[in-house]
């Protein structure tokens, strides 16, 4: 199974949090910006993709238990959001690419036999 | 990719413009929020995006965006699919979650799309 | 700031009612077609459609009311949108990028992500803003065009 590391090193992603967890394996990816979709239909373990950058996108994330929220297209989550997910122990990774390019890249790690 | 594939590839089912199955598509844009669409996004490409309200119809037209993929298998309201009529956009609709949509696409040899850099000599702001 | 001396202009002018989320964008798509028929180039018209899109999302998400006035003059388009509202207390902080005053219900329209003005400045080629904490708010975007037909050399 692939970590938070081997995705960081890949997406070339910057961590701005929880470094500490970035050893978490990954279930899958789950893209999206409307938090009541995201609550409802991604899983446990999976990566959240997404350009939202407000704290709520934290609650969003312990509540549905991801590994990790992958922030795209250069969005800047600001200290009060970072303070949160550190809390509660959520990694923030942050990408310069767009969603496409992220999750198109993300999809081939997570599928390698379908590549 | 043609838009024939797409829906092909995505499971997907053609709502709206039929007539456009043979349009080419290279470029793609995932977002489900229309602001980012409209600062992103550039005229041409695949819109894909869970919002299924009329608003992401009027961005698509807003933006010259060559047709739109509604994933996650969301209903489309009346509203939406006759503005879409009208604007002349073409719809394909998907089950799959966004991010199996973008990863499929992705594979299959479409890229994101950037905003051109736009030249900004005659620009300034005022505050009045 | 309010366009009195150009009325002549005036093409179109549209009433926004606050927090009518399903009309959004109704005014941009409006505009566009009418320019469309004019002939204005291609890559102005989709500034102008983006900027008034913005403008009015803005209108509908924080202001009780409001209205976007457009004018056609011979080498330049102006937009310009006026609100009755909360207004902007703090306007360079929001014009930032990322900042939003935005509630969870603008969030879920697909709205709210902070890129607002800063997406309708980038689109103008001159952009004047002023508010009135208390009363509202007043943009007004000017973007040039070389003459009325959409030029041979794209």
């Amino acid at each position: 199974m692939i970590t938070l590391e081997n995705i960081s090193e890949k997406l070339s992603l910057k961590c701005k949090c929880c470094w500490e967890n970035l050893s978490r394996e990954v279930t899958g990816g789950y893209a999206g910006d409307l938090l009541s979709d995201v609550m409802a239909n991604s899983t446990a373990g999976n990566v959240w993709v997404t350009r939202q950058v407000h704290q709520n996108i934290v609650a969003v994330a312990s509540l549905k238990e991801h590994a990790a929220i992958i922030v795209v297209q250069g969005a800047t989550p600001g200290q009060e959001t970072l303070d949160k997910a550190a809390k509660e122990g959520i990694p923030i990774l942050v990408a310069d690419m767009n969603e496409f390019e992220v999750v198109g890249r993300l999809y081939q790690l997570l599928r390698p036999e379908q590549a | 990719m043609t838009l024939a594939e797409i829906r092909d590839l995505l499971d997907a089912k053609m709502v709206m413009g039929e007539e456009k199955l043979h349009m080419e598509i290279h470029t793609a844009f995932g977002a489900d929020l229309m602001s980012d669409v409209l600062a992103f996004a550039r005229s041409g490409c695949l819109l894909i995006t869970g919002l299924s309200n009329v608003q992401a119809v009027r961005t698509a037209y807003a933006l010259d965006i060559a047709a739109i993929v509604i994933c996650r298998g969301k209903a489309l309201n009346d509203k939406f699919v006759e503005t879409a009529r009208e604007l002349g956009i073409p719809i394909l609709w998907t089950p799959f979650i966004m991010f199996e949509t973008c990863g499929r696409l992705y594979r299959e040899g479409l890229t994101g799309c950037v905003k051109e850099i736009v030249v900004e000599d005659i620009r300034s702001a005022h505050e009045g | 700031m309010p366009m009195k001396d150009n009325e002549k202009y005036l093409e179109g002018r549209y009433e926004i009612q606050g927090r009518d989320f399903v009309d959004a964008g109704l005014v941009s798509s409006r505009i566009k077609k009418s320019l469309k028929a004019m002939g204005v180039a291609e890559d102005v018209i989709r500034r102008v459609a983006v900027l008034t899109f913005e403008a009015e999302v803005n209108i509908i998400s924080y202001a009780t009311q409001g209205t976007i006035s457009y004018y056609v003059l011979p080498d330049t388009i102006i937009i310009e949108a006026i609100d009755v509202g909360p207004g902007i207390i703090d306007i360079e902080q929001a014009m930032q990028e990322g900042f939003s005053t935005a509630d969870d219900s603008i969030r879920e329209m697909g709205f709210g992500a902070g890129m607002g003005l800063a997406n309708i400045k980038r689109s103008s080629d001159l952009f004047e803003i002023t508010s009135e904490p208390g009363k509202g708010t007043c943009v007004k975007c000017t973007l040039m065009i070389k003459g009325r037909v959409q030029s041979e050399e794209t």
